[in-house]
């Protein structure tokens, strides 16, 4: 019994690396044209519901850290540090709200103080099992970037 | 019902937010007596246009608990501090009483001059490492840890005999000059999976809020510093080493060049600020 359910286990897991394997876009290979990202990290839509979790929760993109955000008016303390993003989605497109997210460099300038969620352009001494990993995963990303763009 | 209740107070709280945004223009007094400097101009090459403590970044609660030193809670580990200041320890059968007598007099301002240049060891020394060098130098007892020990309560107690002085390190002594560049280049290094360094934060973006932390500018005239947060007396090193670790960086260890090089440049930045040790944060 014990055995079976180990080895379907590892079976389940083989399928999952397979499909990551398959289709997601590595940090490394993420290409910016136009400020834009033109496809999605993981080669589907992501998931908006998912999105607003990444977006609040402070153990994923602890966006409201930084940015307030009248969709989630029953949270306390939206952040100031960088603008509102009431009416992100129709500010900008997906595409760059995709690049904005991986790395707010590449759209805003080197100056600014937001973090590269999807890139290894990162600041020295990195903690040393963070080394080469992302904030956020592709999945993650790809849900903000759909949460993000129903904010009109 | 509820829901509109519930919605009410969110607002409520977002809007007391919003109102206090900014640093409050009020003035420190401690018990109604020692009036403090909590805003001062800039030292020339200073980045921002005035220097100001982060006392004004606090909410009225926490502003009211260092104006009054029965309520300050940081006052306990003074008060413990001066217990170990008449301690006596080590071979030589020493206090630091015994030499120095009465810390009111012999330390007064002693805690607004440093870190300041120490010709022996060619480095910057601050009160922690100045108690260490006369615990092994003439009590023949042993070097506190960091954080450990006495070391807190007692860098607390001797920095408090300055209370109110303005900060004045000297960059003339020795190699401090040199020691300032090398604390300003880490200010600006960004670290970290977060990629954020100092003036990220407290130059750039201080006086704003992230998620309910009012950024201040990171000035460092009140440590060791009593924090709500935390429950206890914080030391500067201490609290060096958390930002630098929020960033998702490895940090330094204590009393390291590094982390002394920036002792050295944020004093400087808080230049002409009293002395609030132990100022109480949040």
């Amino acid at each position: 019994m014990m055995r079976k359910i180990v080895s379907t286990a590892i079976v389940a897991l083989g399928m999952t690396g397979l499909v990551v394997a398959a289709d997601v876009t590595a940090p490394e290979d993420v290409k910016v044209e136009n400020l834009a990202i033109s496809a999605s990290l993981t080669g589907a839509p992501g998931n908006a519901e998912e999105g607003k979790n990444v977006f609040s929760n402070r153990k994923l993109g602890n966006c409201l850290a930084c940015h307030a955000n009248s969709d989630m008016a029953d949270q306390l303390f939206h952040g100031e540090v960088g603008p509102s993003l009431d009416g992100a989605g129709t500010r900008w497109q997906p595409e760059v709200l995709r690049t904005i997210v991986v790395n707010a460099k590449e759209v805003f300038s080197d100056e600014t103080v937001m973090p590269g969620f999807y890139s290894l352009d990162v600041g020295e001494d990195v903690r040393k099992d963070l080394i080469g990993k992302t904030i956020l995963t592709a999945q993650q990303v790809e849900d903000l970037v759909a949460y993000l763009s129903t904010l009109k | 019902m509820n829901y509109s209740r519930i919605a009410l107070i969110a607002l409520g709280a977002t809007l007391t937010a919003s109102l206090i945004a900014a640093p409050v223009d009020e003035k420190l007094v401690i018990d109604g007596e020692l009036e403090m400097t909590t805003v001062a101009p800039s030292p020339e090459g200073h980045p921002l246009p005035e220097v100001r403590s982060g006392w004004h970044y606090r909410t009225e609660t926490t502003r009211a608990l260092e104006a009054d030193s029965f309520e300050n809670p940081g006052m306990l580990g003074v008060e413990q501090g001066e217990e170990l200041w008449n301690t006596v320890e080590g071979t030589a059968g020493k206090s630091c009483a015994s030499c120095h007598q009465d810390a009111a007099e012999t330390m007064a301002g002693l805690g607004a001059v440093y870190p300041k240049w120490h010709e022996a060891s060619g480095k910057p020394i601050n009160i922690e490492l100045q108690i260490n060098a006369c615990r092994v130098n003439n009590m023949g007892a042993e070097a506190y840890k960091f954080d450990k020990g006495g070391q807190k309560p007692l860098t607390a107690y001797i920095k408090h005999q300055s209370l109110g002085e303005p900060v004045k390190v000297s960059l003339e002594e020795g190699d401090m000059q040199a020691w300032w560049e090398r604390g300003k280049e880490l200010y600006y290094k960004r670290t970290g999976q977060l990629n954020l360094s100092c003036a990220s934060c407290h130059e750039k973006n201080n006086g704003k809020y992230i998620r309910a932390d009012h950024l201040s500018q990171g000035n460092v005239n009140g440590f060791p510093t009593y924090r709500l947060k935390q429950g206890n007396l914080i030391s500067l090193h201490n609290r060096f080493r958390g930002c630098i670790r929020d960033t998702r960086a490895e940090y330094p260890a204590a009393f390291s060049d590094d982390l002394m090089a920036l002792e050295v440049y944020t004093t400087w930045r808080g230049q002409g600020l009293s002395v609030e040790t132990p100022a109480v944060r949040q």
